[in-house]
C-alpha cells in the first residue's frame, strides 16, 4: 500500500473492522482501516464526530470497551501483534510503549493525588532503569515540566490537579507521557477544549517534546489547521474507513477525495469569501451501514459502482492515497 | 414540504412501545408486574375467584374450623371454619386501598410542595415548608401513626390518614432537591426568558424531568406503604374485624403457631409477595422514565 | 447608514464573591464597556474565555443585571434583569446558545418547544396550529417528520436548527448568539452560519455573535469587538479589522489561528508569538491589563490603563502604542 520508506514502522494497521454489540444490535464502526506510523513520524487522523477516530487509537492501546469486538485485521507494534499480547506484554505496551493525552486532562489526572506523585507513579510504571529510585524520579518529573515550559515545576509538583488551568493541565499531560523515552504518543484532541493562544503554546510544546525524544505522534483532530501545523502526514477518516492520506503540504495542495473536498470547502477562511454549504446528509447508521463506499449516499459524484464495492486505496504518486473509484484510471495510467 | 398537505399525527401507540421496550428490557420488573397484576385481579375479582367469597364477614362453620391445607381448603381455615385463601384475596383489598389512597394523597401534594420550595429557594416559605419537612421527617411514622388512630377511631380510613401526615415529606425532600438543580438548567433559563409563566415554568418544564424518579418512588414506595399499612393492621390500628386485614390476620395467627401455622404464614407470604412484586417493577419503572434512548 | 439598535454605554458587571480567601472582592467580568448594533448588522464579539464576552450576552438578553452602566435598545434603556422587562422586548431579543443539548428541555417534543414562546406572546395561529408550526420547521429545513421527536433523538446540528427555530418564532429584531456553532463539525457549522445569514438577510435581523474563532468571525461579522478581562481591546468594521489590526493582543489572537492555506498565512500579519495565560478576572493587573503578556509592554503601560481612541472611522483601539 504505502511506499515503505528507510524507516521501520511502528503502528501497521492492516484492514482493521471494530464492532460493539449493543442491545440495539451490532455497531460497525470501524471498516477496514489501514494505517501506518513509521518511526518518528508525526502523523495527524482527521475526521468528523463519530468516525471512529478514536475508537482506532484506543484498538492499538487494546482499551476499547468490553462490549467490543475485532472480527477482522491486524494491529502490529514493532512488528508484534497487538491483538494477541496478554498480561505483561500489555502492561509492556502501556507503560513504556505508546502514551495517551486525552481531550479532557481531568479524565487521565486523578484529582485526589498531587501532580508529582502522579508523574512518580507514571515514570516508576515506565520500568526504566532506576526509575524506581524517588530521587530520579523528582529529577525526570522536573526536567520534564520544564521543558514544557512550566513556571516553578517544584511547585507544581505539589498541586492537585483542580489548582491549575486547563493548559496547564494539558501541559502536565504532555510532560508526564514524555518524562519517559517513549516510540510513540497518541493525543486525542489535546488542545480542544483549549483558547487558541493556549493550543498554540500546547502544540507546540508538543511538537517540541515529541521531536525531541524522536517519538512518533498521532495526533487526533477535528481541526484541518491543527494537523496542518502540527503533523507530516494527514489521514481523513470518514464512517470507519480512512478514505485519503498524503503528506500534510500535499493533501492541503490537492485534496482528491469528494468528502475531502467538501470539508476543506466548509471551513471558515481567515482570508473570508464565505463558507460551502455543508455536506448534505449524515453520517451513515452503523447499525446498517451502506454496502459499498459509506460515502457514497452523500457524493455528488456517486455511481452505481460506489454503491455495492468498497473502495481500496488508489496510488496518486507523492505518497499521495486516496479510496476512490474515480481515481482508479489515473493509477493505471501513473 | 407542506404541498402534499400530509401533517404528521403524534405516533402515541409508537412512545407506549417504546415505553414498554424499556421497561421489559429488565425481566425480573416483568415478573414484578406480573406478581402485582395477578394479585390486583383476584382482589378486585375476589367474588367470583375466591373459593369460599363469603367467609370474609362473620361466617362461622366449626365443622371445618382449624383444618390445614388440603384440597377443599388450599391454604386451611382458621378457628372458626373460614377459608385463609378467601380472605387473603379480600384483604388484598384493604391493602391496595391503602396503597393507592395514601400515594395519590402524599405524592401531588408533597411533590408540589418540594417543587415550590426548591424552585423559590431562599423565599421564606421554602424555608418554612423545608422545616416542617425536616420535622415530620423526624417523628417516626409508627409513633405518628399510633397518636393519629389513638385520637381518632382506628378505622382503615384513619390508619390511611395516618399513613398520610407520616409520608408526604419524602415526595418534598425529593422533588425540593431535583427543583433547585433543574431550575439552573438551561432549558428552564431559557424558559423563563421567553417570558413563560410560571406554573408553566413549574409544571411544564420542571415536573416533567421530575416524573421519572418521583414515579419510580413512588412504585417502590407501594411496597413499603402496604409493608406499613399490614404492621397497623397487626396492632389492631386498620380494618375491623370481622372484615379480614393481612397484618390482623398474622397477629391473630401468631397465638396458635406453630401448631396451626397456617393460620399466621400464609398471610405473612401474602404481604411479602406484593412487597416483592412492587419492588421488583420498580427497577424497570425506572429503566422505563429514565429518558435514556 | 441603518439606525442603531442595540448599544451599550458603559457597561459594568461585577459578581461578588461571598466565600472563600477572596471574600468581600469582586469578579469584574465586564468592566466598562460600550458598543452599538445597527438593524442587519452582526457585531462579531470575541475573546478568550474569562473575557467577559458570555457575561456581555447573558446582560443583553436580561440574563444578570448590569451593574453599572446602560443597555440600550430601540431608545430604550434595557439594563435591568429579565424578571423586570416588559413582554415586547423578549419578544424582540431572542438568544441560541453554544450547546443545544442543554436549552431544549429533553422532556418536550419538537411541537411543544416551538409553540412555546408564540402562545406566551399570544401569536399563535388559532385557525392552523400545526401549519404554522411546520412553517418554522421549514425555514430552518427541518422536515414535517420532526414535528414529535424529542431533543434527544436529534442530532446536534439538528438540535441548534430547532434553537433557532425556537429563537426566529416570535420575530424578533435582534438574536444573541452565543458560540452556536463552536459545539458542531465544520460541515454542520457551515450549514448553520449559511442559514443565519440569510435569516439575517431575509428578515433584516440583527445579530451579536459571541465567538472565539476568528476566521469565522471573518466570514459573517460586519464588525469585529475583542474583549480581553472585562474589557473591549480593539473594535473596527471587519475588513479594517482583519487587514489593519492594531492591539498586539489582537495579533497575538490572529498569530495563534491555525490556518489550512498559505493566503491565510500571510493574512495573519506578523507573528505575535503567543504566551502566558488571562489572569484571573478578581486581579486584574494595575496599568494596561493586557501588560503580562505583552511582549511590547513599556513602563506606561504598567502604570496607566489606556483609553478607547479612534484611529479611522469606525475604529478603535485602547492601547498606550498603537502605532
Amino acid at each position: 500500500m504505502r511506499t515503505p520508506t528507510d524507516r521501520p514502522p511502528v503502528v501497521d494497521i492492516r484492514d482493521l473492522h471494530v464492532e460493539f454489540k449493543t442491545y440495539a444490535g451490532k455497531v460497525r464502526v470501524l471498516n477496514g482501516v489501514n494505517f501506518t506510523v513509521y518511526a518518528g513520524e508525526k502523523v495527524a487522523i482527521v475526521g468528523e464526530t463519530g468516525c471512529g477516530k478514536t475508537t482506532t487509537v484506543k484498538s492499538i492501546l487494546r482499551i476499547l470497551a468490553k462490549n467490543s469486538r475485532v472480527p477482522r485485521g491486524e494491529i502490529l507494534f514493532r512488528g508484534r501483534n497487538v491483538l494477541g499480547m496478554k498480561g505483561d506484554e500489555l502492561k509492556k505496551l502501556r507503560g513504556a510503549g505508546a502514551s495517551m493525552i486525552f481531550q479532557d486532562p481531568t479524565m487521565s489526572l486523578n484529582p485526589v493525588f498531587t501532580i508529582g506523585e502522579q508523574m512518580f507513579e507514571a515514570i516508576r510504571n515506565s520500568g526504566r532503569e532506576g526509575c524506581g529510585k524517588r530521587d530520579t524520579q523528582q529529577e525526570l518529573a522536573v526536567l520534564a515540566l520544564k521543558q514544557t515550559s512550566m513556571p516553578d515545576p517544584e511547585r507544581i509538583l505539589i498541586s492537585y490537579p483542580f489548582q491549575l488551568s486547563g493548559g496547564m493541565r494539558q501541559r502536565v499531560c504532555i510532560a508526564m507521557s514524555l518524562a519517559t523515552p517513549r516510540e510513540m504518543v497518541i493525543a486525542d484532541e489535546p488542545t480542544t477544549n483549549l483558547d487558541v493562544t493556549i493550543q498554540d503554546q500546547v502544540l507546540k510544546i508538543l511538537k517540541d517534546r515529541v521531536e525531541s525524544k524522536h517519538s512518533s505522534l498521532i495526533l487526533i483532530t477535528h481541526s484541518l489547521g491543527v494537523a496542518r501545523e502540527t503533523t507530516d502526514r494527514v489521514y481523513v477518516m470518514y464512517a470507519g474507513n480512512m478514505i485519503e492520506t498524503a503528506p500534510t503540504e500535499e493533501i492541503f495542495r490537492r485534496q482528491a477525495h469528494p468528502y475531502t473536498q467538501a470539508l476543506m470547502r466548509c471551513i471558515p477562511r481567515l482570508t473570508g469569501g464565505g463558507v460551502a454549504e455543508g455536506i448534505p446528509g449524515r453520517i451513515p447508521n452503523y447499525l446498517k451501514p451502506p454496502a459499498g463506499c459509506r460515502f457514497a449516499p452523500r457524493c455528488p459524484q456517486a455511481e452505481k459502482r460506489c454503491h455495492e464495492e468498497k473502495p481500496e486505496f488508489a496510488d496518486l504518486g507523492n505518497e499521495h492515497f486516496v479510496a476512490c473509484f474515480s481515481y482508479e484510471q489515473e493509477e493505471k495510467k501513473g | 414540504m407542506n404541498g402534499s398537505g400530509k401533517t404528521p399525527k403524534r405516533d402515541y401507540l409508537d412512545e407506549v412501545r417504546k415505553l414498554w421496550y424499556k421497561f421489559s428490557l429488565n425481566k425480573m420488573s416483568v415478573v414484578g408486574l406480573g406478581i402485582v397484576a395477578l394479585v390486583l385481579i383476584v382482589s378486585v375479582f375476589q367474588p367470583l375467584v375466591a373459593p369460599y367469597p363469603t367467609h370474609i364477614g362473620a361466617v362461622v362453620d366449626f365443622k371445618n374450623a382449624n383444618r390445614g391445607p388440603c384440597a377443599d381448603y388450599w391454604l386451611g381455615t382458621d378457628t372458626v371454619g373460614r377459608d385463609i385463601m378467601s380472605r387473603i384475596f379480600y384483604a388484598y383489598r384493604g391493602a391496595f386501598t391503602m396503597g393507592l389512597g395514601v400515594l395519590a394523597a402524599t405524592v401531588p401534594l408533597g411533590s408540589v410542595l418540594g417543587m415550590m420550595a426548591g424552585y423559590w429557594k431562599g423565599r421564606w416559605f421554602s424555608t418554612f415548608i423545608m422545616r416542617m419537612t425536616d420535622i415530620f421527617l423526624a417523628l417516626p411514622p409508627m409513633i405518628l401513626a399510633l397518636c393519629v388512630c389513638s385520637i381518632l377511631r382506628p378505622t382503615l380510613f384513619n390508619s390511611l390518614l395516618a399513613m398520610c401526615v407520616a409520608w408526604w415529606p419524602w415526595y418534598t425532600r425529593l422533588a425540593f432537591g431535583m427543583t433547585t438543580s433543574l431550575r439552573n438548567e438551561m432549558y428552564v433559563k431559557s424558559a423563563e426568558l421567553l417570558g413563560a409563566s410560571k406554573p408553566h415554568i413549574l409544571f411544564r418544564e420542571i415536573l416533567p424531568n421530575c416524573t421519572g424518579s418521583i414515579l419510580t418512588k413512588a412504585t417502590l414506595d407501594m411496597g413499603w406503604v402496604i409493608l406499613t399499612g399490614a404492621t397497623l393492621s397487626f396492632v389492631g390500628l386498620g380494618e375491623q374485624p370481622p372484615l379480614p386485614a393481612l397484618g390482623t390476620m398474622v397477629s391473630d395467627g401468631a397465638k396458635y403457631l406453630p401448631a396451626q401455622w397456617w393460620l399466621s404464614i400464609f398471610p405473612a407470604l401474602a404481604i411479602m409477595i406484593i412487597v416483592l412484586g412492587f419492588n421488583l417493577m420498580g427497577d424497570g419503572v425506572k429503566d422505563m422514565l429514565s429518558g435514556e434512548e | 447608514m441603518n439606525e442603531i439598535i442595540l448599544e451599550a454605554r458603559g457597561l459594568k458587571k461585577y459578581f461578588p464573591i461571598t466565600r472563600g480567601a477572596q471574600k468581600g472582592l469582586f469578579v469584574k467580568a465586564i468592566d466598562g464597556i460600550d458598543f452599538a448594533i445597527r438593524e442587519g448588522e452582526t457585531l462579531g464579539l470575541v475573546g478568550e474565555s474569562g473575557s467577559g464576552k458570555s457575561t456581555t450576552a447573558y446582560n443583553v438578553i436580561g440574563m444578570y443585571k448590569a451593574t453599572a452602566g446602560q443597555i440600550i435598545f430601540k431608545g430604550q434603556d434595557i439594563s435591568m434583569a429579565s424578571g423586570e422587562r416588559p413582554l415586547w422586548m423578549k419578544r424582540e431579543i431572542q438568544m441560541v446558545f453554544q450547546d443545544p443539548g442543554t436549552t431544549l428541555n429533553p422532556q418536550r417534543n419538537v411541537r411543544q418547544i416551538l409553540s412555546l414562546p408564540l402562545s406566551i406572546h399570544k401569536m399563535t395561529d388559532a385557525h392552523d396550529p400545526v401549519g404554522q408550526i411546520l412553517r418554522l420547521l421549514d425555514t430552518v429545513e427541518l422536515s414535517a417528520e420532526y414535528l414529535y421527536k424529542y431533543p434527544m433523538s436529534l442530532g446536534g446540528g439538528e438540535r441548534q436548527m430547532l434553537a433557532i427555530a425556537r429563537a426566529i418564532s416570535t420575530n424578533p429584531s435582534m438574536i444573541v448568539l452565543d458560540e452556536p456553532t463552536s459545539s458542531l463539525d465544520v460541515s454542520v457549522q457551515a450549514k448553520i452560519i449559511n442559514m443565519l445569514l440569510r435569516l439575517q438577510r431575509q428578515r433584516n435581523l440583527s445579530y451579536l455573535f459571541i465567538t472565539h474563532d476568528l476566521s469565522l468571525m471573518r466570514n459573517l461579522a460586519t464588525k469585529v469587538a475583542i474583549m480581553y478581562l472585562g474589557k473591549i481591546a480593539e473594535i473596527a468594521p471587519v475588513d479594517v479589522f482583519f487587514s489593519e489590526p492594531r492591539h498586539p493582543y489582537t495579533k497575538m489572537l490572529l498569530s495563534s489561528i491555525p490556518v489550512i492555506s498559505e493566503e491565510e498565512e500571510l493574512a495573519r500579519h506578523n507573528k505575535v508569538e503567543s504566551q502566558g495565560e488571562i489572569p484571573s478576572p478578581v486581579n486584574v493587573p494595575p496599568g494596561c491589563s493586557f501588560n503580562t503578556r505583552c511582549p511590547y509592554a513599556n513602563e506606561l503601560c504598567h502604570q496607566d490603563d489606556p483609553v478607547m481612541r479612534e484611529v479611522s472611522a469606525g475604529h478603535l483601539v485602547r492601547c498606550h502604542l498603537r502605532e
